[in-house]
Parts: C-alpha cells; structure tokens; sequence
C-alpha cells in the first residue's frame, strides 16, 4: 500500500468517525447546552452518560426494539439530572459539588445494575446507508451513519429555534441571565430550572444509548471515560450555540476517531496518546477561548463556571 | 458547653454522621430490592470494614491513599479551587516512582525509598500545579480542567507502561520494572500494614496546622474566603494558590508513590482504581479539614475492604462500595442545607427565653406596685 493511499484511508475513517464517535457528544453538549441557558452547570452529565447507556442496553435487551432502548436511557438520564436539579434547588447547595456527586452515583448505580448486561448482545440502533454511490468499502463503512445523528441535527436547529424565537426560550435564557428579572416577571426560577436540567438529562441519555446501541455498541465499566465532561467544555468551546455546539461535537468526534483509525491501518505506536487526543484538545481549547479577565461572550450571566 | 459550640459541633460532627447513616440505611433498602437482606449487608458492612484485626488491618491499608488523596481536594479548597484530579496526579506519581530508576539507580535502603517518594511527590505537585496556573493566567476552570489532565495523565501513563518502559517479562498484564527489594515500602512493626498509613496521617496533620496555625496558611484561607479582599491588602493570591494546588497535588502524587514502593512493587494499570475521585468523598465528608480527613479516610478504606466481604458472602456486584459512595456523597451535599439551622434555632430560642424573662419582670413590677397601692388603701381605710 502507498502512503497517499494509506493516509486516504485515515483521513476517510476520521470523517466517517467524526459522526460516529461525535453524535453521543452532540446529544450530551446539546443536553448540557439546555441546562447552562438557564444558569446552571451539570458536570453529572458524565454520570448520566454511564447511566443512561446502561439502561439503553438493558431496555433493548429486554424488549428487543431499540428504540425502547432509546427512550428507557433518556428517562434514566432525566430522572438522575432532576435529581441534580433538584438537590441544586436547596439553599447552600453548590451545583460544580452536586454534578461531582452524581458523576460517581451515576457510574456506581450503572456499573452494579449492568453487572448482568455485559456478556449478552443486544437489538442495535439501525444505520443509514449514504455511501452507496461509492464503489470503495472504506468510503460506504465512513458514510453508514447512526440513525440517531439526524435525529441530533434536527434537535440543535430546533433548540437553536427555540431559544431565541419561542416564549419558553426567552424564560429559559431570562433564568440564566438575570434570575431578578424572572422572578419579577412571576417565574419561579428553581422550578425553570430543574425542568431545563431535566429536560438536558433526558437529551443526554439518548446520547448514552448510542455509545451502548451504536458505537461501541455493548455494555461494559469503560464505555464512558470523560465524553460527558469534555461535552461540558464544548458548550464553553460553542459559546452556548446550539449549532455551534454540532461543529464542536464533529470536531471531537474527529478526534476521538483519530486513534482507532490509525490502529485500523497498521499503525499502533502511541495508541493510547491518540487516543487521549480528545482531552488534550478540550484543553486546548479550554486555553484559548477562556479568558481571566472577562466573562466570556455569549455565557449565561448566572452561570458560575464561565468566570 | 456554650450555645454557639453547641451548632458548631451540630454542624460538623451531627450533620455528617446523619447523612452518613442515611446512607447507610439507602443502602441497605437498595441492596433489599434485588432481594438481598438488608440487616446481614450491614452485619457485613460493619465485619468486612472493623470486626477483626485482619479487617482492621485491611481498612487502614486502603485508608493510607485516600487521606493523601482527599488532601488534593481539600488544600486547594481551602485557597478557593475545586480541583478533582486528584486520579491523574496519584498516576503520574505512581509512573513517577517506578520510572526514577530508569533514568539513576537510586541508592539502596531507606535513601532510596524517600527519593522514589519525592520524585512522586514532586510529578504530582507539578501536574495540579499547572492545573492552579491554568486556572489563575487563562482563566480555564479548575474542575473541568483537573478531571481532563487526569485522562490525560491516564493516557500517558497507559502509553509509557505499555511502551517504552514496560517489563519485557510482564507479559498478560503489562507493567514496568519493580523497584529494587531494598527500596520499597516496609510493614509497620509488629502490624500488617505499611509505612503509608503514617504518612498519610503525618502529611494531613501537619497540613492541618499549615492552615490554621501559620500566617502562610491563614493567607491562603484569606485568599479563599474573598479572592478580591486578599489582593486589596496585598496578599499574592495566583501565588497562594498556586502553591496549594501544588501541596495537594503532591500528596496525591504521594499516595500514588506509597502504592507503587508499598503494594504494587512496579506500576501498573492495577493502580487506576478510583482512589483519587473516592478521596474527593473523603475531602467533602470532612469538610475539607485536614484534621478530620483522617477518621473519614479510615471510614470509606473500611467501606472498601467490606466491599470485597460483600462480594464474596452475598454475591453483591463489586460496584456496590460505588453505590453507597455515590449515596453518601448525595446525602452528604443535602445536608449542606440544614448547615447553621440548629445555631439560628438556638439564637430564636435565646430571643424567646429573653422575652419571657422580660415580661416576667414587668409582671412582677405591676405585681409589686399593685401590692404597694392594697396596703397604701388599706392604711388609708
């Protein structure tokens, strides 16, 4: 094999890992995107993540459709986020805390509830074929994308949408960014947001079920090692867009691939520095877009983490 | 004991051991509803973590990380930083150990052992460390930022046990060449536990008194309760609190070393077990005093040695020690709320006391004046 076609081949298995590896982050950004518009931070989206892949697996093991699968995880990731919304809701309760708390609660109750669900296979999530008008194997395996990325396209546009033209959005960016201001309008401001943080749960665990229903595709404790925190800072990365937050989550994906692809051809030298290539960008990024000087444009003007 | 000592110790010593119990109890009806006896988990519990010397033994073994680890989260804390990544720095001390001797050979005996230490100490500092400058120059947040340096520091510890300085005779688990015989960490006299343990209860005692017994501590408390207020009368807050990320980045960096000359002998993956996030627990139990990180270490190290008596006696997944840390950790974040309740109890209870005594004087007076009038009338009839 040449090397033009050699890195051909990575390039193509990054682009069509883009979409693999990033629509879990898609879910989770876009889920942690809902809950920070109304001033709050949830790093237990790391927690739900684990949590929701394990139900996911569980309900379409048990039920044999999928889809019931994908909804089981997204109620599992909302009933561990309204938890979070609701401890965040007592007096003196600090939100960066709680997300830590339900971060380990979340992998604790997945990992002793799967405990049974790591042998046996499970109905997996259907994938849409758009590589058929190309003869290479590589190009039709980088195109046959997760049923579950359109459905992720359309909720960022919606969100999008909705954030800035609806009535529940304006309420929802009022509790973020000024809480004086809903509660002088008559809103109730905790009750906003643990319905937001809710909501960004149940958004979050859809995400869950396509780590364990798509891609890696089964249960098992290492299925989730930091995705749902670094899906924290792409919303940072984003500047709280949910459109922007679909190019970041392409882009992580990218690089989350970029590991395996290399393995794929050959090349296994440093595998393990590929593939902590995700965090080592989040980082990064982290670096170049924060500043300690100012809040950073577009942040909810509520939300603690942005200073 | 005065009133305001009364909510103190509500306050610091009731409210943890409440939620602790609660947890306990949430447990217990959780293990019940996969239809496990509730009463012969805790029996259990209460066996595998304190019932004999064997589980003493094993319990303060398991404790000796965790004190170095909650002083990762607990020192930063108290300069105003959540850091939790206590795990990256515990591996990167670990690799730290293990790799000095491939680049000197350390001298035999105890010298050695105290240079593997150091080197630890030394990885580890400097990782949180950076993760304070992060915080402090670029303005990148220090919990997010911590917990993605731990991957990292996993990847590149993976990477070099794996590659360049892995064993060429560790061959099904891969891992790299132990330390000399003569360096590594030996057993308490006369106990089964190691030299960790006084380490451990060592760096949190002088920690505590660093804090709440120097000016350079009582600075850095300064800096945490009110950034701002520490710069107006001058105090260098980036200094401060760089330098407790990178004490406590050191004691986690440590507890990676102690496993490493103590347990494992070599580095290994055996060393990623989640003791950096359980001393995140620890630090939060105790309120991030360093003083009472100690007994809460001991605790959760005997919740984790029954953790393994559970799993062999009642068949319980070995996730269920996570499960009632996760417990716990909720529980103990809810009871935040209830924070300085008992001493405004008391306050109201003082005004109510107050009143009465008040009143009764008043009452007493019109009584006094009323019995003068009588007389005063009588006489007069």
């Amino acid at each position: 094999m040449s090397d033009a076609s050699l890195w051909g081949d990575v390039a193509v298995a990054v682009l069509g890992g883009a979409i693999r590896v990033g629509t879990p982050f898609l879910f989770v950004s876009l889920g942690e995107c809902l809950t920070e518009k109304t001033g709050r931070i949830n790093l237990g989206l790391e927690g739900v993540l684990v949590l929701s892949a394990m139900a996911g697996f569980a309900g379409s093991y048990l039920t044999g459709s999928p889809w019931a699968g994908v909804l089981l995880a997204g109620v599992a990731g909302a009933l561990l986020a309204m938890l979070h919304g609701l401890l965040c809701s007592l007096p003196r309760v600090n939100d960066i805390a709680t997300g830590i708390a339900l971060m380990l609660l979340g992998a604790g109750l997945a990992f002793y509830l799967g405990k049974p669900l790591i042998q046996p296979q499970a109905a997996q999530i259907p994938s849409i074929e758009l590589g058929m008008w190309s003869d290479s194997a590589q190009v039709q395996a980088a195109l046959r994308i997760n049923a579950l990325f359109p459905i992720g396209v359309l909720l960022a546009a919606l969100m999008a949408w909705a954030l800035a033209d609806t009535r529940w959005g304006l309420i929802v960016r009022m509790a973020g960014d000024s809480s004086d201001a809903a509660r002088a309008l008559g809103y109730s401001v905790n009750t906003v947001r643990v319905l937001a943080t809710t909501a960004g749960g149940f958004i979050a665990g859809i995400g869950g079920a396509s780590l364990s229903l798509y891609y890696p595709g089964s249960w098992n404790e290492g299925l989730s090692s930091g995705q749902g925190l670094i899906a924290v800072a792409l919303v940072i990365f984003a500047r709280w867009r949910p459109m922007a937050c679909l190019g970041a989550a392409l882009l992580f994906g990218g690089a989350g691939a970029l590991g395996p692809a290399l393995q794929s051809v050959g090349i296994g030298w440093g595998y393990h520095l590929f593939n902590a290539m995700p965090y080592a960008l989040t980082l990064l990024i982290l670096v170049w877009t924060c500043s300690p000087k100012q809040a950073l444009q577009g942040a909810p003007m509520e939300l603690g983490v942005s200073r | 004991m005065s009133d305001s000592r009364v909510a103190v110790v509500f306050d610091s010593v009731v409210l943890p051991v409440l939620a602790l119990a609660g947890a306990v109890l949430l447990f217990g009806g959780f293990v019940w509803l996969g239809g496990t006896s509730p009463t012969e988990t805790w029996l259990l519990l209460f066996k595998g973590a304190f019932g004999d010397a064997f589980s003493w033994q094993n319990t303060l073994q398991r404790a000796a990380p965790l004190m170095l680890t909650a002083l990762c989260v607990a020192i930063p804390q108290r300069a105003g930083l959540m850091v939790i990544g206590g795990e990256g720095a515990l591996v990167l001390g670990g690799l730290a150990c293990a790799g000095l001797p491939y680049l000197f050979a350390p001298p035999a005996g105890v010298m050695g052992t105290v240079l593997v230490l150091l080197a630890s100490a030394l990885a580890g500092g400097a990782w949180i460390a950076l993760a304070g400058v992060l915080r402090q120059y670029r303005g990148v947040n220090e919990t997010i930022g911590s917990l993605l340096m731990s991957y990292l520091a996993i990847g590149l510890f993976k990477h070099f046990v794996e590659g360049p300085m892995k064993d060429p005779s560790s061959l099904n688990k891969p891992s790299t060449l132990p330390l000399n015989e003569s360096n590594l960490l030996g057993l308490l006299p006369g106990y089964e536990v190691h030299w960790g343990l006084v380490w451990g209860a060592v760096a949190c005692v002088v920690a505590g008194l660093w804090l709440f017994g120097s000016t350079h501590g009582f600075a850095t408390r300064v800096v945490g309760g009110n950034a701002r207020a520490a710069r107006l009368v001058g105090l260098p807050s980036h200094q401060l609190i760089i330098t407790a990320c990178g004490l406590g980045g050191a004691c986690a960096g440590l507890a990676g070393g102690i496993e490493v000359a103590a347990v494992h002998t070599n580095a290994n993956a055996s060393l990623i077990a989640g003791l950096g996030y359980t001393g995140i627990l620890v630090s939060f139990v105790a309120r991030h005093n360093p003083f009472a990180v100690i007994p809460v270490a001991i605790l959760f190290g005997g919740f984790g040695s029954a953790g393994s008596l559970l799993q062999r006696r009642l068949d319980l997944p070995d996730a269920s020690v996570l499960v009632l840390q996760g417990f716990a950790f909720v529980l103990i974040l809810a009871s935040e709320a209830l924070r300085g309740r008992m001493g405004e109890w008391m306050v109201r209870q003082q005004a109510v006391r107050a009143e009465r005594v008040a009143h009764e004087t008043s009452r007493a007076r019109l009584a006094r004046e009323q019995a003068a009038l009588d007389a005063a009338r009588q006489e007069a009839a």
